[in-house]
């Protein structure tokens, strides 16, 4: 009997310098996986943003180019135009692809550009020291809203899923959470299927992933994973909001507490 | 080929092409569009890459993504878009890709006007973007030369692994002469597959390429920055190029000009000529590197009182000007820059003051 568990070839052998109990090590193992399992690690372009994954390019083996703030997208489209035979992923935080980089995250899925995003929403800036993202929940406390985000002069926070499903290009996007097993199951699933969109050259595809940033937060591991299930997932539906097939979906509201 | 008469900003475009460059992102700005218009039909006969972007800042990172994969890639603009491209530039220089910007230049600063200028000198030849970096900037002077240093900038691109800018004025852009095209350039072979991205099992390889600009050890970024600094200084040594104008008489003032204003200036050295005053000029056609010793040479030829910087700008050229003459003869200035290139008579009038 074969090993039931081991490092996917995707995935460096190397000790990562992510805080104990963030949840990128898990999204990095899930798109190693899903790399592994397709057989694409040898045509596949990785792309790196600005924030705590911005040296994420450390903990996987294949191709890499690093991006500026928020322009993952942009370099993503420069690549699969010239290459596309290439399978072009980019990997953003919420400061990265909600605030700097929305207006390039828009327009390639507008594009229906034919890479895969892989979106990570932990409700806070995270490298530059917890401060506060667009996507930084009503009240929460952040090192710019000391007080609480106050929604009256900052808005609610921008639900990136629902939004690019706005748009009419045929497109794949799911939001799933990385706090339970149950629920990383289906971001395997998701992932899976997004770059399976890709392979087939079918479609722009985005996962966003409800993920903890227990160091900025000011709380436990455990505690982080409670209060991202608690407070973030009720404002931010898990499920397919749409797909090539049929368009656009409503989610699944029933994962809310 | 014979000649054909063509407007200077579709023979850049189709420049580009007959250099073997089928990749081109851009987004529209007078006074360039006709680039990107001539290249959304040409390029799809071609068979290569057209795409409009969302703005300058994405289509600098396009070009970047592009590029970092190994594909031949270029853009266009003119510069209030040129200021959005350069966060991407400086990104592009420290990650060592290989790309072609044109920058068709207008008024500024701010919206400016859309007439002619070459106010964007120091920011292509000092840096337009952020931290220690240098492009390899080309100016030409006419059509014919804007096709040749377009066709010649993708290979020295390639040569140094760093962006190379071709910095014309709007009218260089805008107005039509006769060209023809040079055969295809020579390249020398491709070393790509020791850097770009373009996927392991492209090169058969086991061993991935990193494209990046982190360097978070203050060791390993100063021995970046000194590894790009010995670039610049090779282009120094081997990329510099000048024309002179009528250095071969004992001239009392030597010009320096360049692109568009250079020509302007080659008509006042034939009338002062006509009237028995000798001028002199050196036509920097490399503005970086800048060709200060020839300049420096010029400048101290026994007949020579001054030298003079004639610039579409208000006062960018004659820095580098004072830095070549290096306090060997006075150094003064005129220029415009509102749209209008000076003409003949105006430039004889502040040259005849310095007589």
């Amino acid at each position: 009997m074969g090993k039931a568990f081991h490092r996917p070839q995707a995935l460096a052998e190397v000790v990562t310098h992510y805080c104990p109990g963030c949840t990128h090590g898990v999204a990095h193992r899930l798109v190693a996986e899903v790399i592994d399992e397709l057989g694409i690690a040898g045509r596949t372009v990785g792309i790196a943003p600005v924030g705590c994954a911005v040296l994420c390019y450390n903990y996987f083996t294949f191709d890499f180019q690093e991006a500026a703030h928020g322009r993952a997208p942009a370099m993503a489209t420069g690549i699969k135009r010239v290459r596309p035979d290439l399978i072009v992923f980019t990997y953003q935080g919420d400061g990265d692809l909600a605030s700097i980089g929305m207006s390039e995250i828009i327009h390639a899925a507008n594009r229906g550009e034919k890479f895969t995003t892989i979106f990570i929403n932990n409700a806070v800036y995270g490298m530059t020291g917890g401060q506060m993202a667009p996507t930084t929940m009503p009240d929460q406390r952040t090192t710019t809203s000391p007080f609480g985000r106050k929604v009256l002069q900052t808005g609610m926070p921008v639900k990136m899923a629902e939004l690019l499903s706005a748009l009419e290009t045929p497109g794949y996007i799911a939001r799933e959470a990385l706090l339970k097993p149950k629920y990383i199951n289906r971001a395997k699933k998701a992932i899976h299927k997004a770059f399976s969109y890709q392979v087939a050259n079918t479609c722009f595809s985005l996962v966003e992933l409800i993920s903890t940033c227990p160091t900025n937060w000011g709380m436990t591991p455990t505690d982080a994973l409670k209060w991202a299930e608690d407070t973030m997932l009720p404002y931010y539906p898990l499920g397919e909001f749409k797909t090539p097939e049929a368009g656009r979906t409503a989610g699944r509201a029933k994962d809310a507490k | 080929m014979g000649k054909v008469l063509m407007k200077g900003n579709e023979a850049i475009a189709e420049a580009a092409i007959r250099a073997g460059c089928l990749n081109y992102f851009a987004y529209p700005i007078t006074p360039q569009s006709e680039v990107a218009e001539y290249l959304s039909k040409r390029l799809v006969e071609a068979g290569g890459v057209f795409l409009q972007g969302e703005s300058e800042v994405a289509v600098s990172y396009m070009i970047f993504g592009a590029a970092a994969c190994g594909a031949r890639v270029f853009t266009t603009s003119s510069s209030p878009g040129i200021s959005l491209m350069s966060e991407g530039i400086s990104y592009i220089t420290a990650a060592e890709c290989p790309a072609v910007f044109v920058n068709i230049m207008r008024g500024g600063p701010g919206l400016g006007g859309i007439l002619p200028s070459q106010a964007d000198y120091f920011q292509s030849v000092k840096g337009g973007g952020h931290g220690d970096y240098r492009l390899l900037v080309l100016a030409p002077a006419s059509v014919q030369e804007a096709v040749e240093m377009v066709m010649a900038a993708f290979p020295l691109a390639e040569k140094y692994r760093n962006p190379v800018m071709i910095l014309g004025d709007g009218l260089i852009g805008q107005m039509m002469e006769p060209v023809e095209f040079p055969e295809h350039l020579k390249v020398a072979a491709s070393n790509k597959d020791e850097w770009a991205t373009n996927g392991m099992a492209t090169r058969q390889s086991s061993r991935r390429n990193l494209v990046k600009t982190l360097y978070l050890v203050p060791e390993e970024l100063n021995a970046h920055n000194l590894k790009l600094k010995a670039k610049y200084d090779r282009m120094k040594r081997e990329e510099l190029r000048s024309e002179s104008y009528n250095l071969q008489s004992d001239y009392r003032i030597l010009i320096v000009s360049y692109g568009t204003m250079s020509r302007v200036c080659r008509t006042v050295i034939d009338s002062f000529k006509e009237q028995g005053i000798e001028i002199g000029m050196v036509r920097p056609q490399t503005l970086f590197p800048f060709p200060r010793q020839a300049i420096h040479a010029a400048v101290s030829k026994a007949s020579c009182r001054a030298a003079v910087s004639i610039e579409m700008s208000m006062g960018q050229l004659v820095e580098d000007v004072e830095l070549s003459v290096r306090g060997a003869r006075p150094v003064h200035w005129y220029g415009k820059c509102g749209g209008e290139v000076p003409t003949p008579e105006e430039v004889m009038e502040e040259i005849g003051k310095l007589l």
